[in-house]
């Protein structure tokens, strides 16, 4: 088990440093940050000069290992357009976009795992039908066209819900939540909605196809063959036995939502990391974008480590192939 | 516990503002945010157009965008022509309540001044400054330069003591890797004060009840509320969110028109939209370049239907140009705005006479961050051009990735706007654009031309103090640009901005800034 947790955790250790590398060689091609930082009366010497001071003209190797060994020191530099400490920016941004995917995720649980149990209960009803289309739209509709949509329906033509923002928020420490106050709750409705949308399709999906095979099985059978209720049957003992991959796939979502929270947060001005590392690529801001990738590889690597840890400790098939369970899922 | 507490708090604090009679504070809802609460920390304009409500400078514009005394009653030029006085205006204090002296100008000047900050291109001719007395400043230049006020209307003046007590006497210098106290709090002497900041989110500005000046606004304070997505704020300004936006989306103009609680402010900007040309030995294809013959230059004007473009790609809203400057700006003259006549036919012909091979191919650089549809006129002009034989490459990408490739000369034909700010004056792209590549000359001269007749004209203006004299130099300067067709004058685009039924007056001002202390509200 600890050679499996070593090898693990050195595997992502070298997608991390596989993630920044990339990023540097990218960033070339944004452009030249100091173009966007001084006004037009510059000239051509201070231009330079400052390049020079924020070593931009080192070759991109030098600059990615001064930015790894800055990084393992948690140093992520300072910002170019906002001039704060990266760290502190990120850490400002982070609870607004954590709170907008953790709602985001529990009304697609909320929402999806009842469709999915009635698509696949009543599989050739009417209601079932237009369900399954209706999924369909919502898995190809861009979540910004959801968005759109919504701030026309919500804000402009009822005015029930703010268009933008996040309300008022209260600080808990360096938590700042809109959890706690009746315009953040209202602020996050119609963000929390458009995001969830493709994920309330995938769990409804999903749960739906559980569920049918989980109705052909023998205990199911049996239990209706006692007389045990229709609803009872249905709704906890086949699905609880359809839950286990539901979680594990939400689990992994979240890391996901989290990267593509941007188009919701661009779309309602949502306070989070999405709209700062949209505002650094316009500013070629190259901390603030290091840092930002750095944080969601971070998280999708973990997520992934935990849950390949997590399948080891279960099926110890897995430990000893431990080649396999590297490839898996990094 | 804690949480409940908190809870009944903010429930207390929230009937207790209700209770307060309805404020008059305007929204403000901005297409970005504004970089950090320091002026002088990236060169951005739309920052210090926000903080200039926050911040003053010795001297401003007024509503005519003509120069008036701020935190300056008066000046003169003393004797040996380089040194300028400057009587501070008396009883002024900052938002902190310190008193507004000549320490504070100095501080400043040697702040902004400072080779950490990205804004000391703005005060180009500055040498050192000294504080006379508690209310009188000396100035001194490096030579006689006529055009210091323009520069001083956008270099805010800061509290040197608050400056001392925080540490930030200097610009925040990113490349040491320390943050500024300036970024996050504010102390100006300006008619609004900044009362909390949440990045991308809201910050918060309440009138000053202590200005100097005679407030001509009713505003009791203004958020500012960046809304990046267009689609987002026109949808805030339809639903009364937002009050006020400086960013009217051209392609919703007509749904907003439509809005009956929306008015839509539009104008004309003073940005002028150009085309330029290469001046090396060859294009980036390594071909000869034939754009150094003014015939060629000619030519390519002769085959753009301006009109067209103005009508169609601009919908009516931008206005022709013929001038390299608008007509609001000194030096500008009617006759430097005469139209090249659009005629196709003629412009082969003079292009096969200047021995351009037929098809001939080259790079057209455009930005599609940049200027109001500056993509859809770019493809209109490289359809023109290709229809009198020529072969242009359409390149559009953003800003940051353009302006390194124009500033190498890794480009051959490109698209430029300027619109002389924050000097508002023809000296500005006389200097920056059309002067020759030299010291601080022609930082925008990116097809790399020389013009010595044109130099002397520019470097005459640049140091002669008399109004009348400057500007006839510079409208000179102004008819060699013209003549030899250095640059394409395009249009001046059009800019519009909205304000729901909420603002009874918000002064549009063709540089494009919002000045709220002239706004007001029902």
């Amino acid at each position: 088990m600890l050679a499996f947790l070593i090898k693990r955790t050195a595997n992502a250790i070298f997608v991390m440093l596989a993630v920044a590398f990339l990023a540097f060689v990218i960033f070339r091609f944004f452009g030249d940050p100091v173009e966007m930082m001084v006004n037009e009366q510059a000239t051509q010497s201070d231009r330079a000069e400052l390049r020079e001071r924020l070593g931009l003209n080192d070759g991109f190797i030098t600059q990615y290992v001064r930015f790894v060994v800055n990084a393992a020191q948690m140093d992520f530099g300072i910002s170019y357009r906002n001039q704060q400490d990266v760290t502190v920016l990120i850490k400002d941004r982070f609870p607004a976009t954590f709170e907008l995917v953790l709602v985001a995720t529990v009304i697609s649980l909320v929402v999806g795992i009842p469709l999915g149990v009635v698509t696949a209960v009543h599989r050739n009803s009417a209601l079932a039908n237009v369900l399954q289309t209706g999924s369909i739209v919502g898995i190809s509709l861009p979540s910004f066209v959801v968005g759109i949509m919504l701030i026309l329906l919500f804000s402009v033509t009822l005015g029930w819900l703010p268009a933008f923002g996040r309300g008022e928020t209260v600080d808990i420490g360096w938590w700042s939540t809109g959890l706690l106050t009746p315009s953040g709750r209202q602020a996050l409705i119609l963000p929390s909605i458009s995001l969830s949308i493709f994920q309330i399709t995938m769990v409804m999906r999903l749960v739906r196809a559980e569920m049918l095979e989980t109705l052909r099985t023998d205990y199911v059978k049996f239990a209706r063959a006692r007389g045990v209720p229709r609803g009872r049957v249905h709704w906890r003992h086949a699905l609880r036995n359809c839950l286990m991959p539901v979680i594990t796939l939400t689990g992994m979502q979240i890391g996901n939502l989290i990267a593509f929270a941007l188009v919701t947060e661009t779309v309602f001005q949502w306070p989070g990391m999405g709209m700062l590392f949209i505002q650094a690529v316009t500013f070629v801001d190259i901390p603030v974008m290091a840092a930002y990738l750095m944080l969601v590889s971070l998280i999708f690597v973990v997520l992934n480590t935990v849950v390949d840890i997590t399948y080891a400790w279960v099926d110890p098939r897995l430990r000893d192939d431990t080649a396999r369970a590297g490839g898996a899922h990094g | 516990m804690k949480l409940r507490k908190i809870l009944l708090a903010s429930a207390a604090l929230a009937t207790l503002a209700g209770a307060a009679p309805a404020d008059s504070v305007l929204k403000w809802g901005a297409n970005r945010d504004i970089g950090s609460l320091d002026p002088y920390s990236y060169g951005d304009s739309f920052t210090i157009n926000v903080l200039n409500h926050v911040y003053e400078g010795l001297v401003r514009y007024n509503k005519d965008l003509k120069i008036e005394p701020a935190l300056a009653e008066s000046w003169e030029i003393l004797d040996d022509q380089v040194t300028w006085r400057f009587k501070l205006r008396e009883g002024v204090t900052f938002h902190n309540g310190n008193p507004f002296t000549a320490a504070d100008v100095v501080a400043s000047l040697a702040r902004v001044s400072d080779d950490a900050s990205p804004l000391k291109g703005n005060l180009p001719a500055y040498v050192s400054s000294e504080a006379v007395d508690d209310l009188t400043v000396d100035i001194k230049l490096n030579g006689t330069y006529p055009l210091l006020l323009n520069d001083l209307t956008n270099i805010h003046i800061f509290d040197e003591e608050w400056m001392t007590e925080h540490d930030a006497l200097k610009p925040t210098d990113i490349g040491a890797g320390v943050e500024g106290y300036a970024t996050y709090n504010a102390n100006g002497t300006g008619p609004f004060s900044v009362e909390s900041r949440q990045p991308d989110a809201k910050t918060v500005f309440v009138k000053n009840p202590e200005w100097w000046d005679t407030p001509q606004h009713n505003l009791d304070g203004f958020e500012l509320l960046p809304v990046t997505s267009a689609a987002t704020r026109v949808a805030a300004l339809l639903s009364g969110e937002i009050s006020f936006t400086n960013d009217a989306p051209v392609q919703d103009l007509p749904r907003l028109e439509a809005a009956p609680n929306v008015s839509v402010l539009e104008g004309v900007d003073l940005r002028t939209v150009m085309i330029g040309f290469p001046f090396r030995e060859t294009l980036t294809t390594s071909e000869a370049n034939p754009f150094t013959d003014v015939k060629v230059r000619e030519a390519l004007y002769k085959a753009i239907d301006l009109d067209l473009i103005h009508q169609k790609v601009m919908r009516g809203k931008s206005r022709i140009a013929g001038a390299t400057v608008a007509p609001p700006i000194p030096g500008y003259a009617p006759e430097l705005d005469e139209l090249p006549e659009f005629d196709p036919d003629a412009a082969r012909q003079m292009l096969s006479e200047a021995g351009v091979p037929e098809g001939l191919s080259f790079e057209f650089s455009c930005i599609s961050d940049g200027l109001v549809n500056e993509e859809q006129f770019c493809q209109a002009i490289a359809s023109m051009w290709s229809r009198v034989g020529l072969a242009p490459k359409l390149d559009v990408a953003p800003r940051a990735v353009q302006t390194p490739k124009r500033t190498s000369g890794n480009t051959d034909v490109y698209i430029l706007g300027w619109a002389t700010l924050p000097m508002l004056d023809a000296y500005s792209p006389l200097l920056q654009i059309f002067h020759t590549k030299e010291g601080n000359s022609g930082v925008f001269n990116w097809g790399g031309w020389s013009f010595p007749e044109l130099d002397k004209l520019i470097d005459a203006a640049g140091s002669e103090l008399d109004l009348e004299k400057r500007l006839a130099l510079e409208t000179e300067a102004l008819g060699i640009v013209k003549k030899e067709h250095i640059m394409l004058p395009l249009h001046q685009q059009p800019m519009a901005w909205a304000v729901t039924d909420e603002v009874s007056a918000m002064p549009l001002f063709p540089d494009n800034k919002p000045r709220l202390w002239f706004a007001t509200m029902k």
